[in-house]
């Protein structure tokens, strides 16, 4: 209560007035792009009054690999082990939106198991991710131990996806036209098993972090976001449902076999830090709950791939497309456009990071004491090489 | 206000000189607008028919055609729709009316496509703060004339004993042999 006290002060004091670095009353800092309390490789600026900050400036670049002119100049197939590079802990739902984007522009359709499979492949890659940012949370707020059991629990569902696809991190198992294999035997007995360890890991977490009084006094009134601010700001994914909206693409626009499942979109009102904690905390055990039906429901037999065109002759039509997905942080999403030829005329990664990281990041800083700027980055859940591409 | 997107484009076809209109899908529609009706266009479409969201801004080289397509993808979120907007603009004369004004975001976008492309957006906050590239002093580097492996060989030396083959001739050679009658 006193912090939050505390900050409330803080965020009355008049920022508007020009900042005069000459002056003897600021700091400068820069927190990154190498530090603990940044996400991936990324850089604040921030100028200081005392421990508030009253000016912060995102500088991104240092991630920057040309993704976008890369695919320009590569074949379709060419591309497929690139696209999951672009955003290092999810990188299935790269795979899946190129993979879908180039199916829906060349005319194929992926066989029903394959569509079970994706959709068994994203959630335990939302599982994964979650689990790392669960600890990141924990950390960034002083307790360390969190991530040490999440990241324990992460190595087991990548054990999963070692099984599933032979890779644990860059997986490319989702291709055009399908997926690279099935299940291996007794995979879903195994799978069952890691995730029962992960709901009793939630029911720990929610024990040691949010009934935490260090954690809630900090992370409550921590960086809110305005009903106001989400639509102008862009804001997506579960940033935007912390504050009471239900937007969900699984839900509104289904993909895959989303509409034959059932789940929740989970909601918050307080739009703090603490509110997008629990947001998430409890849409992993929605995945759960969906991956559960899906290891149920799956059909076990018939093809994953469908019969596809000789890679090196391969020419899709000319054409313009966008598809996206609901990953961790709200809507991804591939633009394609092709021109008749061999190679990709245009390619458009759509990431949540872009205005999460940036514009609302630039904003929900001012104000902020400087010991909370890493727990509100985590909380907004960024990923810089997203941004980048 | 009608959520019926045809029903949307034919009441602003009144207004606006809307061409190349495609239905890509249910819930994606392809339009061009000229790039003076542009903003307007867009501002009536989030103010007046709901189209609230900017998933995102970028824009595609046709060099040649000498024309830049700037894309704005627009999404109604009560209608589960997207519109792509697109706009083309003249390749030597790079400069865009900015939108930043309708969504904060959009700033950013009109940022990184004045480093990568050389278009410029009068007015957009912080436009000539570098983005992802510093001290970049070649031509934009997404713009196709920009040959990435040109400007690599030119500086950086190949790894003494690396030997490098081209994917798809090695594909051809060694994993899709061609057979012929003489084989």
């Amino acid at each position: 209560m006193i912090y939050a006290k505390r900050r409330k002060r803080m965020s009355t004091q008049e920022h508007n007035a020009p900042i005069d670095l000459e002056s003897g009353k600021y700091v400068k800092i820069w927190q990154g792009p190498q530090h603990p309390g940044i996400t991936g490789n990324m850089a604040l600026e921030l100028v200081l009054n005392g421990d508030e900050v009253v000016d912060c400036k995102t500088h991104v670049g240092y991630l920057h690999r040309g993704f976008e002119k890369l695919m320009e100049r590569r074949t379709f197939i060419q591309n497929f082990p690139i696209v999951c590079r672009i955003a290092v802990p999810e990188p299935t739902f790269n795979e899946y939106l190129y993979a879908a984007a180039v199916e829906e522009l060349a005319g194929i359709e992926s066989p029903q198991r394959a569509q079970w499979l994706r959709t068994l492949n994203l959630e335990l890659m939302r599982l994964a991710s979650y689990l790392m940012w669960l600890g990141g949370i924990g950390a960034s707020f002083g307790q360390a131990t969190i991530y040490q059991w999440t990241v324990t629990h992460r190595d087991y569902v990548l054990d999963l996806f070692e099984e599933m696809t032979g890779a644990r991190v860059y997986h490319m198992y989702i291709v055009p036209g399908g997926v690279r294999a099935g299940l291996p035997e007794g995979f879903e007995d195994r799978a069952r098993a890691v995730l029962d360890g992960v709901e009793r890991l939630l029911n720990e977490i929610e024990k040691v972090l949010f009934k935490n009084v260090v954690f809630k006094a900090r992370a409550k009134g921590l960086g809110i976001i305005s009903k106001e601010m989400v639509d102008p700001y862009g804001i997506v994914g579960p940033n935007a449902r912390a504050a009471g909206f239900t937007r969900d693409l699984r839900r509104d626009e289904p993909y895959l076999v989303y509409d034959q499942l059932d789940f929740d979109v989970v909601t918050g009102t307080e739009s703090d830090a603490y509110a997008r904690a629990k947001v998430r905390h409890q849409e992993m055990r929605e995945g759960i709950r969906m991956m559960r039906q899906i290891l149920e429901q799956m059909p076990t037999d018939g093809p994953f791939q469908a019969k596809m065109p000789n890679v090196l002759h391969w020419e899709v039509p000319a054409g313009e497309t966008y598809v996206k997905a609901e990953c961790t942080r709200g809507e991804y999403g591939y633009y394609l456009v092709t021109d008749g030829s061999q190679y990709l005329r245009r390619v458009h990664v759509r990431g949540p990071s872009y205005t999460h990281a940036i514009a609302v990041m630039e904003k929900l800083a001012v104000g902020t004491n400087i010991a909370d700027i890493a727990g509100l980055m985590v909380s907004l859940h960024t990923y810089p090489p997203e941004i980048e591409r | 206000m009608s959520n019926d997107p045809k029903s949307i484009i034919e009441e602003l076809s009144d207004h606006y000189q809307i061409s190349e209109i495609k239905e890509q899908k249910a819930d994606l529609l392809l339009l061009k607008i000229p790039k003076e009706d542009a903003v307007q266009f867009i501002r009536e479409l989030r103010d007046g028919q709901n189209y609230t969201h900017l998933a995102f801004m970028t824009v595609i080289d046709y060099i040649e055609s000498g024309i830049f397509t700037l894309t704005y993808m627009l999404h109604n979120y009560a209608a589960h729709h997207n519109i792509a907007v697109h706009v083309d603009i003249d390749r030597e004369q790079t400069e865009m009316e900015s939108i930043h004004e309708l969504w904060v975001h959009a700033a950013t976008y009109q940022r990184e496509l004045r480093e990568m492309y050389g278009i410029r957006f009068p007015g957009s906050p912080r436009l000539d703060d570098d983005f992802c590239l510093e001290g970049w002093d070649e031509i934009p580097p997404m713009r196709r004339e920009f040959d990435t492996v040109s400007y690599s060989r030119e500086r950086f030396f190949d790894r003494e004993g690396r030997i490098t083959t081209d994917p798809r001739e090695h594909m051809k050679q060694i994993m899709y042999p061609i057979h012929t009658d003489n084989d």
